[in-house]
């Protein structure tokens, strides 16, 4: 069998795996893996830079911001319903993130972190500063009434879990196509040498412009997502820990694998939930666990899983 | 001359006050291979990364296929037919021998899988790395990685190739497989070769072109080159 079809098989499987647990897993857990994969699916979108391009982004807080603050209030101010509010959200990540990339992609290595980080922290003073509009640090509610999408109640715990997991199958699959194609595989390409990539004629700056918005789209998707199905947005999800979260779920998980976002996404997400009922110092927990990782798989799990026993995976 | 694929017009270099490279007139016939010669520091790999476009000219300008591409990109100038091998090892180190050339192929071919695979399969057979297809590309010798270059180069099918001491570091029972390659190669496409070897020289080239202090110091065939004493005194530091 072609590692193509292996990869196909495993990760319809993952799915197929994740619909079925809609319906064994106890409420507390039913909904964690709902956030989990919206969270999953805004590291996927991550990954595509990180780990498919090599290009280490420190800002994605706003891309996934920009979605979430697209669709919010565009139903707040503008009356949009769900559809119309989601699309929004998509077209603002878009928007923000081909002017960050046309601005940032000018520089590269740590000047990219630098001016990533600096425009996603711009990004989250501008929301509190026009806090008449978006309510700064408070936030504000979408409420059920308004989270009802072709007479679908996405805050039913049921319709919020398949809302999350169709979002993540979508992003999963938009991705392993994605890296399949001739320009995929030209990322990867600068990822591993960006000199010989343009020697051999390729526009990198293009390409990584490209990543740059498909990734920023992606995390607005998850970001308008978030909001939508939790009935909240708020200005914590344009700070700087939202764009340090995604850089250890996919280093945990494994950059530059499709499987990886999920896997540390949830292992992040249970090692603070677990660890957070032990001791107050969780955060301690998994910094060790994630020295552990680096130290002993630093492809993190899905690069383990491909050195070990599918060299398959994409 | 019409018949030019490359030429160049008071090309010229400086990095700070250091004049690399100073106002080059340079001309290179189709279907010529030329050997680009000189003693270390005389500006032969500046004087290359400027035609290709890796650096941008202080001065001057490059014409290719008859047209200005000193305001272009190097990836562009790729695209209309140049490509370059560089001196230090330049592959793509964790992927498979055949997506390095694969990706050197998908430029042209784009989305035809089997157009880029065929192609794939005749630049390995031309270079004899057919069977080490599957390998990861960082695990090959240092000379197979030499060769892995010089496929990337052919399956572009390029108009013109710029080579940038391709022989470096190769056994002479390899530097002897190169030179049929090159003589195979010669008859679709023009060559440029930055070389140290002054055998392989005499073994290639049709003409030579001697760099020196950033100039051209001299130019004509290897048999001319060899006897000409300015040559020779750059070369030993005399005179």
């Amino acid at each position: 069998m072609s590692g193509a079809r292996r990869a196909l098989i495993l990760h319809a499987g993952v799915v197929a795996a994740l619909f079925a647990l809609n319906f064994l897993l106890p409420a507390y857990h039913h909904g964690n893996l709902a956030r989990i994969m919206v969270l999953a699916s805004y590291a996927i979108g991550f990954n595509l830079l990180l780990g498919y391009t090599g290009l280490l982004s420190l800002g994605h807080a706003m891309f996934f911001a920009a979605g979430m603050y697209g669709m919010g209030l565009s139903m707040r101010y503008l009356g949009f319903t769900p559809g119309p509010a989601f699309l929004a959200g998509l077209a603002a990540g878009a928007a923000v993130s081909l002017a960050v990339g046309v601005l940032a992609l000018r520089t590269a290595g740590v000047a990219f972190m630098i001016v990533t980080l600096m425009f996603a922290q711009a990004a989250y003073l501008v929301i509190l500063l026009a806090g008449r509009f978006t309510r700064g640090d408070e936030g504000f509610v979408i409420r059920q009434a308004e989270r009802v999408f072709l007479g679908v109640d996405l805050s039913d715990p049921g319709n919020r879990y398949l809302a999350a997991l169709l979002l993540f199958a979508a992003c999963m699959f938009l991705m392993l196509r994605l890296i399949g194609l001739p320009s995929g595989r030209v990322l990867v390409a600068i990822r591993e040498n960006e000199e010989r990539a343009r020697l051999l004629g390729y526009d990198t700056f293009a390409h990584k412009l490209y990543a740059v918005v498909v990734s920023g789209t992606i995390s607005a998707a998850a970001g308008a997502a978030y909001g939508l199905l939790f009935g909240y947005v708020g200005a914590t999800f344009a700070s700087v820990q939202y764009s340090i979260l995604p850089l250890l779920w996919v280093l945990l998980g494994g950059a530059g694998t499709l499987i990886g976002p999920l896997i540390g996404t949830a292992l992040m997400f249970y090692l603070i939930d677990l660890s957070s009922g032990l001791t107050s110092a969780y955060m301690l927990i998994a910094g060790v666990v994630l020295v552990l990782i680096t130290l002993f798989a630093p492809q993190g799990l899905g690069g383990e899983l491909r050195r070990r026993l599918w060299p398959w995976l994409p | 001359m019409s018949s030019a694929i490359l030429s160049t017009r008071a090309l010229s270099k400086s990095f700070g006050g250091l004049r690399a490279v100073q106002e080059v007139d340079f001309e290179l016939p189709e279907g010529e291979i030329r050997a680009l010669i000189g003693p270390n520091g005389a500006g032969k790999t500046t004087f290359v990364s400027m035609l290709i476009g890796r650096l941008e000219p202080s001065a001057g300008s490059v014409v290719f296929k008859g047209a200005d591409v000193t305001g272009l990109p190097a990836h562009a100038r790729v695209a209309l037919g140049m490509a370059y091998t560089f001196q230090i090892t330049s592959i793509f180190a964790r992927l498979s021998v055949e997506e390095n050339v694969a990706l050197a192929a998908r430029r042209r071919l784009g989305r035809d899988r089997a157009a880029v695979a065929a192609e794939v399969d005749r630049a390995l057979g031309e270079v004899g790395l057919g069977p080490r297809k599957g390998q990861v590309a960082g695990d090959l010798s240092y000379g197979h990685q030499r060769l892995l270059e010089i496929a990337m180069g052919l399956a572009q099918r390029p108009r013109l190739l710029i080579l940038d001491e391709p022989t470096q570091g190769l056994a002479e029972s390899e530097i002897a497989d190169f030179q049929r390659l090159i003589r195979a190669l010669s008859e679709e496409t023009t060559i440029l070769l930055i070389e140290h070897n002054m055998s392989v020289v005499r073994a290639l080239a049709d003409r030579v072109t001697v760099l020196n202090f950033g100039e051209v110091l001299a130019e004509g065939t290897p048999a001319e080159i060899h006897a000409n004493l300015a040559v020779q005194a750059a070369y030993l530091g005399t005179g």
